[in-house]
């Protein structure tokens, strides 16, 4: 086969790491993709610098801290197709939920009512917590919208392949918010 | 000896839809012709069984020759009508109502109980809705967790109104009702009390069958668990029917 090789780089910013899972989670076809694609960036490959030009952004979880929207601006300036994976990245999902309370409040509940030992805030070597969640699309544009908590490893299969063949992905015909 | 009561002459009246010749009577409405043919027409606050509500307007549909859209719900068939149901324009307007409806309020489908179950969601996916443009209000509105098998958590309510329309219209209590203007609206039980303390409640659970989304649910369930049984409402309302 002589497709072009698509180069692709992953990241997960405020989520749990499950669309990355259910990114493993495809069985066998790992090794067809493989064929089909590099992975440039992510935190399962040792790259530790974005690429000046990539084909595919996947990012997984929503922008919650200044290093999430770094990482969102990094991607989006660097990434030809930029693809919001799963529903934090989507909608803001379970991390958007501390949006009903202000920051202090959220802050205060984690780090100090529930600690018995020297309650503090954490300050050095953390990124400091935005005021709101917001899904990528509040900050950086997106391309491909793909819902689902986690998304299954065959709607994520669907939407490369989409890519890989320079087709227009159907994110709704294979999956869905909460899917 | 006086013969049956005759019945009110109902005429029949023909009209196309999507290009499909049709003919029904003239009392019925477009969307329980185009459901009886199968035709898809969304709707969240429609339930066969039910009174017209019409406020949902997903179910709006183009009159051929009339520039304003009319929702099938409420619209009468009428002879030589011509509908149109699935243009791209209204394919606009429906993803925009749903994206609304998930911006409106906190739905967290991966986390709610009618997840996989739910007619917003099942919406979402089949008007193509795989983000919203708009941001979410950032709004929390409360749970009422006081009665003993039922739960009512408004950040999941759409404010259809079937919770309303069933408690008065087939069990006959009418604890339901809606309070207040705007993004304040929401469903109350009795006079905005919490629901273990309503009076007229019968706790038959009709609403929580009705409710299309997590809104109304039973106590005890768990991500997913809430699968909801509507079979009953359309033998139900048939038998209120005056004879």
């Amino acid at each position: 086969m002589n497709t072009p090789r698509l180069t692709v780089a992953t990241a997960w910013l405020d989520g749990c790491s499950g669309c990355h899972m259910s990114l493993l989670d495809m069985d066998q076809r790992l090794i067809e993709l493989s064929e089909r694609i590099d992975i440039v960036y992510s935190p399962l490959v040792d790259a530790k610098a974005l690429p000046e030009r990539v084909d595919v952004g996947l990012l997984e979880g929503s922008i919650s801290n200044a290093d999430d929207l770094a990482l969102a601006r990094r991607f989006r300036e660097h990434c030809r197709v930029l693809v919001s994976l799963g529903d934090c990245a989507v909608n803001g999902n379970v991390p958007a939920m501390r949006n009903h309370f202000p920051l202090e409040q959220v802050l205060a509940r984690a780090y100090r009512e529930n600690v018995t030992l020297q309650p503090q805030l954490p300050e050095r070597g953390v990124p400091a917590l935005r005021q709101r969640v917001v899904p990528i699309h509040g900050e950086v544009a997106v391309d491909v919208f793909v819902p689902g908590c986690p998304p299954s490893a065959e709607a994520i299969w669907q939407v490369l392949t989409a890519l890989l063949e320079g087709r227009d992905p159907d994110p709704s015909a294979v999956t869905r918010f909460g899917a | 000896m006086p013969g049956p009561a005759s019945q009110p002459k109902v005429r029949v009246v023909t009209f196309r839809v999507d290009d499909q010749d049709l003919s029904a009577r003239e009392d019925e409405t477009l969307i329980e012709v185009c459901r009886e043919h199968r035709i898809p027409i969304p709707s969240l606050c429609y339930l066969e069984g039910l009174s017209v509500w019409g406020g949902c307007r997903l179910c709006m549909v183009e009159i051929v020759g009339q520039p304003r859209l009319a929702a099938a719900c409420s619209t009468r068939v009428i002879e030589g009508m011509e509908v149109r149901t699935d243009t791209e324009r209204l394919r606009r307007y429906r993803r925009i109502l749903v994206e609304l409806l998930f911006a409106e309020r906190a739905h967290v489908c991966s986390v709610c109980v009618s997840n996989g179950h739910c007619e917003l969601q099942t919406l979402a996916q089949r008007c193509g809705v795989d983000h919203m443009r708009m941001p979410r209000r950032p709004v929390s509105y409360p749970v009422d967790s006081s009665h003993e098998m039922f739960r009512l958590d408004h950040d999941r309510c759409i404010l259809c109104t079937r919770c309303v329309r069933v408690c008065d219209e087939i069990e006959g209590a009418h604890t339901w009702d809606v309070m207040g203007r705007g993004s304040d609206c929401r469903v109350i039980t009795d006079m905005a009390q919490p629901w273990a303390e309503s009076e007229t409640c019968t706790s038959c659970g009709k609403c929580v069958q009705v409710c299309p989304t997590g809104a109304l649910v039973k106590q005890g369930t768990s991500v997913g668990e809430m699968v909801k049984d509507q079979h009953f409402l359309p033998i139900l309302a048939r038998r209120r029917q005056p004879r």
